[in-house]
């Protein structure tokens, strides 16, 4: 195991000397996005500083070093997440990898009637993109029931699935409840009936070590930031074949072997022929720093991390009679609560206030209300430099309690 | 002038948050409405202005809000019954003079005073004023 204290060293953001409010800051908002170690900071300085050059077969030596470059962080993450090399495209995040399998795949195959399976519990990026493929194919949306806990369970995703289901899209752990769903087993019944199943990997990838030929998914798509990388850089992974038979949305530099004057394309084999137009490649050089920064401290150990602050947590705040706990059960990184007869966007002001970092709201999760039964909710989200101490302060906030209206007057 | 304390504050934003008086559908039809909602997922209002011969003759609101917004478009819509629209986009003005820590009249403002403070947290600007940009809305071209 790693020792904690020694790791935030590596973090800028948490040389001690930053503030909220005055107070030092506790930063318990990490499903939403990291901090990034200084490696990765230098690794994208290096870019504008010594590697300045766009990518896609040069015919000077600053260009194909960057090809090379560009080429050693795919294999990075295609190691990192057990995939084939050609498997990894580069996208602007999850977001645009989720939608790249709705525009480039589904709406190429899907036809009336045909059926997307998804859940009350994904973000926006997994609901939206479908709504639209559904408004464009005739295609419909189907909602897999959820169990108690508000989980996706094997089970109940049969239940649902059928000879009309072609995709099943499905986060691998839910931003706001934080289950990890058994996607092995899920991935067999929906191969069963023929569909193709997405994994919306951007809280799980980050978090929890991710084998994707092992789950047998057919796309997995994840973000950098929200595991020490840059903004504006992540990952579709695709089984080679589903690649190839898609569509590439963006068409431009990069991506195609030739076109003319009569209309046609071809385009280039996958990864390429999805990433059209320079790259990002300041960021492409972090994602691989990042990768290699988590597997230096060992996935399991950062999950382990993650489950024993969660645990700490919900034991200390199960006292607390005024705090409801809406994902006891779910052993990850992410603890999602209301103080009582408090909305939830003042008790995020009161914990900033305190110097405490937390999102209050729907989380991007707008039909989970009917899941959670209420309109809005506090999340706090931990990862591999949170410590005990940053619980603590939650804690002892959430214990003192105090008027909303402190941080308005204070 | 009255002078409020940060008590006095307290005590007439959580009365105006625990019993928000207007926070309510209209009781008939010809309001003036305007959806209001905020970048961060929660606030999720409407406004509706009764507005009749020139004059703001009622007002509520309607939604999932917190204690500032709450409090706030309440207050606003006490402020604004009876005013005519000039009157009542002038208050409005001041109102938004006060939040940015401009210069403004607080002879209009009464019990919206409360919320003189808003400014050192950042965050919650668009609390304190999402209902009153909705009536600004409404009013704008009256």
């Amino acid at each position: 195991m790693y020792d904690v204290y020694k790791v935030r060293k590596d973090f800028p953001m948490l040389d001690g000397t930053k503030k909220m409010q005055g107070k030092p800051l506790v930063y318990l908002d990490n499903a939403s996005t990291t901090f990034k170690p200084q490696v990765v900071i230098d690794k994208m300085n290096e870019y504008y500083t010594t590697l300045n050059a766009n990518s896609h077969r040069g015919d000077y030596d600053l260009l194909y070093n960057m090809d090379v470059a560009v080429q050693e962080s795919r294999k990075a993450i295609a190691k990192f997440i057990n995939a084939d090399e050609n498997e990894v495209v580069f996208t602007s995040g999850d977001t645009a990898s989720l939608n790249l399998v709705a525009f480039g795949y589904a709406l190429k195959f899907l036809k009336e009637n045909d059926e997307i399976l998804i859940s009350e519990t994904e973000h926006a990026s997994n609901v939206l993109p479908w709504f639209k493929v559904c408004e464009l194919t005739g295609a419909k949306i189907k909602y897999i029931p959820l169990d108690e806990d508000g989980k996706i369970t094997p089970a109940n995703v049969k239940n649902v699935l059928s000879s009309s289901t072609k995709i099943v899209s499905i986060a691998h752990v839910g931003n706001v409840l934080g289950y990890e769903i058994n996607i092995k087993e899920i991935a067999k019944l929906v191969h069963e009936v023929g569909a193709v199943i997405v994994v919306d990997g951007a809280q799980s990838v980050p978090h929890i070590k991710t084998d994707f030929k092992d789950l047998d998914c057919d796309f997995l798509t994840f973000s950098a930031h929200k595991m020490c990388g840059p903004t504006g850089i992540g990952a579709l992974v695709g089984k080679y074949d589903l690649l190839d038979k898609m569509d590439a949305v963006f068409g431009g530099g990069g991506m195609n072997v030739k076109f003319s004057t009569d209309g046609t394309c071809i385009p280039l084999n996958p990864p390429s022929k999805f990433e059209a137009g320079t790259l990002n490649l300041s960021g492409i050089l972090g994602f691989k720093a990042a990768v290699e920064y988590l597997e230096e401290l060992g996935m399991e150990n950062i999950h382990k991390h993650d489950v024993e602050l969660f645990d700490y947590a919900v034991s200390n705040l199960e006292k607390n009679e005024n705090i409801i706990i809406y994902n006891k059960n779910s052993h990850n990184g992410i603890l999602t609560f209301n103080v009582k007869n408090v909305f939830s966007q003042d008790e995020a002001t009161l914990l900033n206030h305190k110097g405490i970092a937390v999102r209050s709201g729907q989380h991007c999760a707008k039909l989970i209300d009917d899941v959670v039964k209420t309109k809005a909710t506090v999340r706090a989200s931990f990862y591999l430099y949170t410590t005990k101490e940053d619980v603590d302060a939650l804690i002892d906030a959430l214990n003192e309690g105090g008027d909303i209206l402190d941080a308005y007057f204070n | 002038m009255l002078t409020l304390t940060n008590e006095m504050m307290r005590a007439i934003i959580m009365d105006h948050y625990s019993n928000p008086v207007n926070k309510k559908q209209p009781p008939k039809d010809g309001y003036e409405k305007i959806h209001m909602h905020s970048d961060n997922c929660i606030d999720d209002i409407d406004v509706f202005l009764l507005v009749e011969n020139g004059v703001v003759t009622d007002a509520c609101f309607d939604g999932v809000a917190c204690a500032i917004s709450t409090s706030s478009t309440d207050i606003m819509c006490d402020l604004l019954k009876g005013k005519d629209v000039e009157c009542a986009k002038y208050i409005i003005d001041q109102y938004h003079h006060m939040i940015h820590e401009e210069e403004f009249d607080e002879s209009v403002l009464e019990e919206s005073l409360a919320f003189i403070n808003t400014s050192k947290q950042a965050a919650r600007i668009r609390c304190a004023t999402i209902g009153w940009n909705a009536a600004d809305e409404i009013l704008k071209d009256k």
